[in-house]
């Protein structure tokens, strides 16, 4: 049992706790607590650090928009934020129950009425940006994952291939999402023309932006780990005689697993960044958009609800980087690679 | 009489900046159904080059490979290789390397049952039954080139070609295999190439050493037929004096008349 939730943890990234479970698990609790030291203690003596100069250090910066925010202040903000969420989330609740209230009344009085039913129509609070950025990444990143990876695996296993598309990908690879972004507006909009639109075109443009740039990692590490496959690998699929796709499925995609992982980490890690500074140019719903809104709003909370916005942004990449590498983990059939 | 396999007069030239490289010149060797054949030579010399023809991963220039009185020019599960480096998928069980071969090469023609203990047959050859479920990186080498053989034997070749088989495990692990795959080959009756540099190895295992000269344009120096009676035991052979006149020839072969120019 104990050995099953140390291989759980490790396997998240949940290392800190390791030693906790070890020392619950019996053994010696001195290693262990010298361990837990080293894994929790240092981190957070850092991490103490660094809200002690935050702290001391912004107080001695005064901008047109007040003093800079330091720890403190930021907290309030995200106490600030969530209320606002709970009381929109309450508002909504209140719109929806009166609605259906007055359609019930109008049904009691004539049966035949016609009732109207309207979506709530209220202010996208902080929470609900995330939640829509977390949405527009993950459908970004899920269609460049799509196209780069079976891209890279056919483009791994012919040199010929490789040779002739790599100029392509070194070109558009460096190219910044804001270059794309106006191109990539003006496409959907000539394009996605329906009249009953099932996404907005500013989720569209902003996926296909997230997408555009997140190709590239994916994309050539998958290539790089199909091309070095180990020769022998492939020449016992030719002695099977195993065809082309049984040799893709069977002996290509497992061996360059990791690389493909190690590839999609970085992708996502970018598409994570791509998407924030899309939205803010793009005026997309989403983080980005939020932190441009409270710039050009100028109150003087706005900078403690910005910092709020990019503690945010950097905790939930961090998480989605930890869910890569559990991923990864769970996928390799190296487990005990040291990945990081 | 046509003999059960047939390098007929192979030639290979490997394309370089400078023109055609010549690698292998006119080889020619004839091997009889059930025969233990060892090809030994200088390293570079085109040992693993043959057994690539046979195996139909590399295509000769000149002349072709003959199996029961057809031509082989790609590789298939009735030339199965054991690789130096055991070649096993390090993301499948060792029962699962074996049971892709077989399924593979016998899909088709077995059922479910069938497939399960074929597969378990063959580890049990290699005595590796024990460790079916385990990873190759959890066995050790010698373990995991056992695996390579019995993954090699599941699929019925009509010739085994091994390529150095044991040139990566200690003398001792070596030897421990060398004893096993004669058993097997007492067993089975197969028709085995083995790619060898280790002398005793050679004329222990085979019953005929082809002796390759140097390359570039390597072909073949001699020939020796190795008539010592089987099962053959290491212990008693090694005061035997065939078997170190055999051992003898090899030696001044390699060492002697070809020996290598300074590496």
């Amino acid at each position: 049992m104990n050995d099953k939730l140390i291989y759980f943890l490790e396997i998240t990234g949940l290392n800190w706790f390791v030693p906790l479970a070890k020392i619950a698990g019996g053994e010696p609790a001195g290693f262990q607590f010298q361990q837990l030291v080293k894994m929790i203690g240092l981190p957070l003596i850092a991490m103490l650090a660094f809200l002690f100069f935050w702290h001391f250090g912004a107080a001695k910066v005064d901008t047109s928009l007040g003093q800079l925010p330091g720890p403190v202040q930021v907290w309030e903000q995200v106490k600030v934020l969530n209320e606002e969420h709970q009381a929109e989330r309450q508002r909504e609740t209140d719109f929806y129950q009166r609605q259906e209230q007055r359609n019930a009344n109008k049904l009691a009085k004539n049966p035949d009425a016609e009732i109207k039913v309207r979506d709530f129509n209220g202010r996208p609070t902080f929470i609900d940006q995330i939640w829509t950025s977390l949405f527009t990444v993950f459908v970004g990143f899920l269609l460049a994952s799509l196209i780069a990876i079976p891209i890279g695996i056919v483009s791994g296993l012919s040199q010929n291939l490789y040779n002739a598309i790599n100029p392509l990908i070194q070109i558009f690879k460096p190219v910044s999402p804001l270059a794309w972004l106006p191109i990539v507006t003006m496409v959907v909009s000539a394009v996605y023309v329906s009249a009953d639109p099932m996404f907005s075109k500013s989720f569209i443009t902003s996926a296909i932006t997230v997408m555009l740039c997140s190709l590239w990692p994916t994309l050539i590490n998958t290539a790089v780990g199909v091309s070095s496959i180990d020769r022998d690998l492939l020449n016992v699929g030719k002695v099977l005689r195993l065809g082309y796709f049984t040799t893709v499925w069977k002996i290509v995609v497992p061996s360059s697993i990791p690389m493909i992982f190690t590839g999609l980490r970085i992708s996502l890690g970018i598409g994570w960044m791509v998407l924030i500074a899309a939205e803010m140019l793009a005026q997309n719903p989403g983080l980005g958009k939020f932190v441009w809104d409270e710039f050009q709003n100028g109150s003087s909370n706005s900078l403690s609800r910005i910092m709020v916005a990019v503690l945010a942004i950097g905790l939930i990449g961090f998480a989605l980087d930890r869910i890569m590498l559990t991923l990864q983990k769970f996928f390799s059939y190296d487990k005990t690679a040291n990945i990081r | 009489m046509e003999s059960y396999l047939n390098i007929d007069h192979v030639s290979i030239d490997f394309p370089t900046a400078n023109g055609p490289f010549r690698a292998l010149d006119n080889v020619n060797i004839q091997i009889n159904k059930g025969e233990f054949v060892s090809i030994i030579g200088h390293s570079g010399c085109g040992k693993s080059t043959v057994m690539n023809i046979v195996g139909g991963l590399y295509q000769a220039t000149e002349g072709g490979v003959i199996l029961q009185g057809k031509e082989v020019n790609e590789p298939g599960p009735d030339r199965a290789i054991v690789f130096q480096n055991h070649a096993l998928f390090p993301w499948l069980t060792c029962y699962q390397n074996v049971e892709l071969a077989v399924k593979s090469v016998f899909g088709k023609t077995r059922n479910r049952q069938q497939i399960r203990d074929w597969t378990l047959h063959n580890l049990e050859l290699v005595h590796m039954t024990h460790a079916k479920d385990k990873l190759p990186a959890e066995i050790s080498g010698g373990m995991k080139q056992r695996i390579g053989i019995a993954r090699a034997l599941a699929m019925e070749p009509k010739v085994l070609l091994m390529d150095e088989p044991f040139g990566a495990l200690d003398a001792l692990t070596r030897a421990h295999l060398q004893d096993s795959l004669m058993e097997i080959q007492a067993d089975l009756n197969n028709t085995v190439i083995m790619i060898t540099h280790d002398v005793d190895e050679a004329v222990l295992l085979s019953d005929k050493i082809v002796m390759m000269t140097n390359g570039p344009a390597a072909s073949i120096g001699e020939i020796l037929q190795v008539d010592l009676p089987r099962p053959r035991q290491r212990l008693d052979l090694a005061d035997n004096a065939d078997y170190n006149h055999y051992r003898s020839e090899v030696i001044k072969f390699l060492h002697q008349r070809h020996a290598r120019k300074a590496a």
